[in-house]
């Protein structure tokens, strides 16, 4: 690892100021990602800013049809959480199967997305549920937030305080696990708002990271079923190919893992 | 450099370190705690995990000043004297270790698996939640045996405190 200096910030507003006197900061939340990528020397961050320890940044809070987790929380606070568990039970399923359960104490939601890489989890739930971001200056929806590989809509030295997601009518989760990493060779989140409107997000599947699919979304509005993606074809055009799988294998994974997925939303 | 202070094994220290110095360095190259091992150094293996307020985390991806002010548990720290821990003994009695490389982080994230499910371990649970450890050498076969063995004699344990 690279020298740099480490700053420990009591308040996101602190964190913002402690960043800007940096010629190079980088936010360290959980660290589960940003520490294995300085250890080999991919990242120099002259300052690292820990958020990890802001109290404004903790904590889950449901008020009427809205979960709203802040942005430092850990994924087993997370799974563990009441509000998240009665409200929307795919998120709690979805960090029961995140990484393992050390780096489940850790990680946490701000970190993820704001990472945003191709293969994570959180991604597909905040796009699928069709979620918010607040960050110290405003608020994104996750159709504009994800906006490819590692690469968000996130200025330089902003700050993710929450995400906000509506609650949903059903939602589910799958994904095939990388048995190594435990990051989702692809999983896919689908969800059915309170209005009947049908999103599915799948992450570990495209080039450009999360993605919605439309072929799947117009299936399941028109027949809530798993049977009804039988008949879908996904290209494999645009899709991640590498040593754990193919672009058609991919695609194949994105309509099977969407089935389980219904079938666990019920 | 930076004083980290932290509580180690039930012992208060302060330690300066580059900022730069991850927990496990700063167990083993400046308190000399070196049953917590470094295998794989890339955050999966899980050699390195110690208790962190009371959390298994791995010391191999943590920043020593993450850790300040935090109360820390290594494997040397579980031991009352000559007895050892119940986990321990569990590993020892049911042959859970061959080369030993991987075995103090198994225990201590062991020890945080019983801690969580109390009495509803069973084998798929443990094996489940044993994803974070690695080791080459046993197959899992007893490890998961020593761990189902050892939740019950920490049930006792506790119930006879």
């Amino acid at each position: 690892m690279y020298q740099t200096t480490y700053h420990r910030a009591s308040s996101v507003y602190e964190a913002a100021s402690l960043f800007a006197k940096g010629s190079e900061s980088k936010f360290l939340a959980g660290g589960q990602t940003l520490l294995p990528v300085m250890k080999q020397r991919l990242a120099g961050p002259s300052d690292v800013i820990d958020l990890g320890r802001i109290k404004e940044l903790q904590g889950v809070d449901l008020s009427g049809d809205t979960l709203t987790i802040k942005a430092a929380t850990t994924y087993y606070d997370i799974m563990t959480n009441a509000d998240v568990k009665q409200a929307i039970p795919a998120i709690a399923y979805l960090t029961s199967v995140l990484g393992d359960p050390a780096v489940r104490y850790r990680g946490t939601i701000g970190g993820s997305i704001a990472n945003n890489d191709p293969a994570a989890d959180f991604p597909a739930a905040l796009l699928a549920l069709g979620a918010t971001v607040k960050t110290n200056k405003r608020s994104i929806a996750a159709d504009d937030f994800f906006q490819g590989l590692f690469t968000t809509a996130l200025e330089d030295g902003e700050i993710i305080t929450a995400v906000s997601f509506p609650v949903p009518a059903k939602a589910g989760y799958e994904k095939m696990r990388h048995p190594a990493s435990r990051f989702a060779l692809t999983g896919v989140f689908v969800a059915q708002t309170k209005s009947g409107e049908v999103r599915v997000a799948a992450t570990g599947a495209s080039q450009t990271g999360v993605m919605r699919v439309g072929a799947i979304e117009a299936a399941l509005k028109a027949n809530w079923s798993p049977s009804a993606i039988d008949s879908v074809s996904i290209s494999a055009s645009g899709l991640l190919a590498d040593i754990h799988g193919t672009a058609e294998y991919r695609a194949n994974l994105v309509k099977v893992m969407a089935q389980r997925a219904v079938a666990a939303a019920g | 450099m930076s004083t980290v202070k932290l509580t180690v094994n039930g012992k208060a220290v302060a330690v300066d370190v580059e900022d730069r110095t991850l927990l496990v360095q700063l167990l083993r190259d400046h308190l000399n705690l070196t049953g917590t091992h470094v295998g794989c150094d890339t955050s999966q293996c899980g050699a390195c995990v110690v208790h962190m307020d009371g959390r298994a985390v791995k010391s191999c991806t943590m920043l020593a000043g993450q850790a300040d002010g935090a109360s820390i548990t290594t494997i040397e720290g579980i031991a009352k004297g000559d007895e050892l821990h119940p986990m321990q003994a569990a590993f020892r009695d049911n042959h859970g270790l061959q080369c030993g490389y991987c075995t103090p982080g198994m225990i201590m994230s062991a020890i945080d698996i019983v801690q969580r499910h109390g009495g509803q371990l069973d084998e798929a649970t443990v094996r489940h939640e044993l994803e974070g450890n690695i080791c080459r050498c046993t197959g899992y076969h007893n490890i998961v045996k020593a761990v189902l063995d050892a939740a019950g004699r920490m049930k006792v344990a506790q119930a006879a405190e």
